[in-house]
Formats: C-alpha cells, structure tokens, sequence
C-alpha cells in the first residue's frame, strides 16, 4: 500500500499525472466514502424502484379505475419531468413542508436529509419506467395461462406472484436491464443537493488540486465498471431464469 | 354455505337450469339445461360457435351467465358472492391448448396449486405428484419443462395438474382438438381411465368415436340450446333431429 501510494507519488512529480486519491490519505478516504455513497445509493435506488416498478403494475390490473387513475397519473408526472427538477421539487418543495427535528446538537433539521431525498425521488423516477416495463411483460402473458391459474383457484394476487410475474420478468429483463443502467447513471444527479457521492467528492478534490481531467477519467472509468457489474449481473439473473422451450 | 351442505350425491352433481349467456349482443347460450349425475360422463357435440365450450366455463365460474342457474354439489355458481375457490376446489378443468405454466417443471406444475391454493404439505403433495405422473404414464418427465414435452404429454400433465387438486368433476375443453392424431390416443387413454374409475367428467369434444364408447349420456348444441341428448347407444342410430343427422353425417 505504502509503495503504491509512493509510486503514484512519483509519478505526479514526474509526469505531471495528479491522482491525491491513491496517494493523500484525506483524499482517499472520502473518494472512498463517495464510492461507497454512490454504490449505497443505487442498490437502494434499485431495489425500491423495483418494488414500485412491480406494485405499480399490480395496481395498474386493478378493477378500481381511480386506482388505475392513480397509478396512470403517477407515471406521466414522473416521466413528464426532468429528474433534476423532481429531485429540486423533493427537496426544497416537499422537504420544506414536512416538520424539523432537533439534532443531537439541539439544532433544528429537517425529518429527511438529502441523501434520503435523492433516494426517494430517484426510485420514483425510475419506477414510473419500471410500471411501464413490468406492464409490457405482463401483457405478453397469454391470458390463457392466467386463466389456466384460475381455474385452479389462485386469486389476482396469487396469480401474479407465482404466474404473471415470473413470466413477465423474463419478458420484460433487457428493458428492465436498461433502465436499472440509466438509474445508477442518474445517481449522479444527487451532486445538485449535496450529497456526497462520486461526482460530489470528485469536485471537492479537483477543487482542492486542480487536477480536473485526472478525476474525470477516473469518474468515467469507476462509472464504466458500476454499471458493467449491474450489467453483467442482470445478464447472469436472465441466464439462470431461461426455461427451455419458452420465450426465445 | 346451506344450501352446499344440503347436497347428498344421488342428487345431480352438476346441474345446469335454463342458462343464458351473451358477449355483448351476441347470445350464445340460450337456455341450456342439463343435470350430470355423480360418476357420470357427460360429451357435448356439436359444430362449432355453438356455446359448447362457453358452456363448460361457466360451470367453473371462468365466464359469468345472465340467466338460469348453475349449481355444482348444491353450490349456485350464479351468485354474486360465490366463494370463487370453494367451486373450484370442486371443479378442475383442462384447456385445448393445456396451459401449463411454461417456468415450472412438469412436476412443479402439479404441485403448485395445492401447495399455493389449498397450504398443503410440500412433501405430501410431491408424493402425490408422483403417483399422478405416474398415472398418466409420464414417469421420467419429471424434470422436463413444458416446452420440453410434446403436445400430448403437455395435455397430460395439464390433466394431473388438475386431479392434484382433488376435484370432484372434471371439465375438458376440446382437449385433443389441437393434437395430432398419434397422440390423441394417448390423452384419450387417460381421460377414459378416469371415467372408469368414477370420476365425473363433462367432455366437449370432436372425438365421436370416444364420445361413443365413454360417454353415459351425448349432448348435441348447435346455436345455443340442445338440441337432442340421448345415452350414445340410442343417439347416434335414433337421432330424429335434422340438424343432428346433417351433422352427425358429416362427422362420422
């Protein structure tokens, strides 16, 4: 560790080449918090954009239009809108009407800090695409086959557990696959609050050493490798999820 | 509830009273009745649009009625408030293009529904699995996944599928209709089987020659209401109706 850090030393006063994130200690440990910031925040975008994804296209089958209404009203606000702007809504709009709390130091916060925000309104953002995505799967079901469960005397919900949505997710995978890739790039977004993930701690280190374009890469490269992992796991799950004879 | 628990079997298991049925304007069903005794096989015939299938679906409640009345084992299928599962904890039904569940295993797709539906035993149900597998001649298909099995096979675990979930009347609709002849047979097999053992059955089919030697009683729709029904001895000599004898002659 000690001669890594001393080469890449070496090689800012050689070459010019100025990477205080492997070498300064200071500058590593919160390039690695922000790492760890930006990975914390896309597995909970993930997850919650998918539960929203999944619910959504339940409530979307509802027989309660209003429910329907409701759910239909939700995507095109969230896929109307720049997720910038929903981000900024979130947190100056809606942040500021929810009640304070008093910190550990007697000072008043508010109930929600800007990483929890971003979370919020990046899975809603990108669950307004998952209900539209589990939707095209689930409409590719033959009717036949749900009826088939029916007959066997699974109600809706059972159905869609244990018919529907197996089905549909194989269906609908490279579209989901898609959408996950764009959200953890959009995690990049929460730079505009505040919050200290990659993009966020990247700027305070090239602020402090004016070392732009190495940081840039270095984003750009951390970036390709994120979302490759995603990539390369979703391609895994779709493997392990083939059933033979069916779909392609 | 009452009226279910005042059914005693020598009373008609399924019995169908002056049915209507429309999709939108259209009336396919208009007033059909008949009474199937337990143990019974019942075969409906006749050329098709003419409600036969519709007909079986509204017994197990897939379509509603919206007049008459059906009740299985006393239980009114017309109702409002029919306990959806508790008709069809009583009716099992097979499809013409067998509907198996193309992510599971042949043997996963019998054990599903009585461990998801009814919460039985996994391991009592896998052993009933088995035996049914067993009983429509699939033993080492256990493992294969729908489109792994041919059309025949599908339709056979499509029937254990059913009979893991203990009905008391099974419903078959045009079963062997999308199957090559070669494998009609084999289906057939089964479902005979079946009616020997006592099961009752409701057929719509195109299979007269099965329809013949299976069948206790032949019903023969055409546009919506029966036209003659008779036991098969009697119904494919004696038809007295012209629609019956026109038909009958160009399927025979």
């Amino acid at each position: 560790m000690e001669q890594v850090a001393s080469w890449f030393l070496w090689l800012y006063q050689e070459t010019g080449i100025n990477l205080p994130i492997v070498y300064d200690s200071f500058d590593r440990k919160r390039f690695a918090e922000g790492f760890l910031t930006t990975v914390w925040l896309s597995l909970v975008c993930l997850v919650f954009s998918v539960v929203i994804g999944i619910v959504g296209a339940w409530l979307q089958g509802s027989r309660l239009v209003w429910t329907r209404r409701l759910v239909q009203g939700y995507i095109q606000f969230f896929r109307n809108t720049p997720p910038l702007v929903q981000m900024y809504f979130f947190f100056f709009a809606l942040g500021n009407l929810l009640p304070t709390v008093e910190n550990e130091f007697g000072f008043q916060q508010p109930m929600l800090g800007n990483f929890a925000w971003a979370a919020i309104s990046l899975s809603f953002f990108a669950g307004a695409f998952n209900v539209e995505i589990f939707r095209s799967g689930i409409e590719a079901v033959p009717k036949a086959t749900v009826e088939a469960a029916e007959a066997l005397g699974y109600n809706r919900l059972q159905a869609y557990l244990h018919v529907v949505l197996p089905l549909a997710f194989r269906v609908c995978l490279p579209a989901l696959n898609n959408n996950l890739v764009n959200l953890v790039k959009t995690t990049t977004l929460a730079y505009a609050i505040a919050v200290p993930e990659l993009l966020y701690v990247s700027n305070q280190v090239w602020s402090d050493n004016v070392n732009v374009p190495e940081m840039m890469t270095i984003l750009l490269f951390i970036y390709v490798g994120l979302v490759g992992i995603l990539v390369w796991a979703m391609n895994r799950w779709e493997r392990a999820m083939k059933v033979p004879g069916y779909g392609a | 509830m009452n009226t279910a628990a005042a059914w005693t079997p020598d009373q008609p298991m399924v019995s169908i009273k002056d049915v209507h049925k429309s999709f939108g304007e259209l009336e396919v069903l208009k007033g059909v009745s008949m009474d199937i005794m337990k143990g019974e096989c019942v075969c409906i015939i006749g050329p098709s649009g003419s409600g036969k299938s519709t007909l079986i679906r509204c017994v197990n409640a897939l379509n509603d009625i919206q007049a008459g009345s059906i009740t299985v084992e006393g239980q009114e299928v017309n109702d409002p408030n029919l306990d959806k599962l508790a008709l069809r904890k009583k009716v099992g039904m097979v499809f013409q293009q067998y509907n198996l569940f193309p992510h599971k295993t042949a043997l996963e797709n019998i054990m599903m529904a009585p461990i998801h539906v009814l919460k039985q035993d996994k391991t009592e149900v896998e052993a009933r699995a088995h035996r049914l597998i067993k009983k429509v001649r699939l033993s080492g298909k256990e493992s294969n996944y729908p489109g792994e099995l041919s059309g025949g096979q599908q339709q056979r675990v499509a029937i254990a599928r059913s009979l893991a979930m203990n009905p008391d009347v099974m419903l078959f609709d045009e079963v062997t209709a999308a199957l090559d002849p070669e494998t009609v047979k084999e289906v057939l097999v089964t479902i005979r089987e079946l009616a020997e053992e006592g099961m009752t059955c409701i057929l719509v089919t195109h299979e007269m020659g099965f329809a013949r030697e299976v069948a206790n009683h032949i019903y023969f729709t055409d546009r919506g209401i029966i036209v003659e029904h008779g036991p098969p001895a009697t119904f494919f000599t004696d038809a007295s109706d012209p629609r019956t004898q026109e038909f009958l002659s160009q399927i025979l």
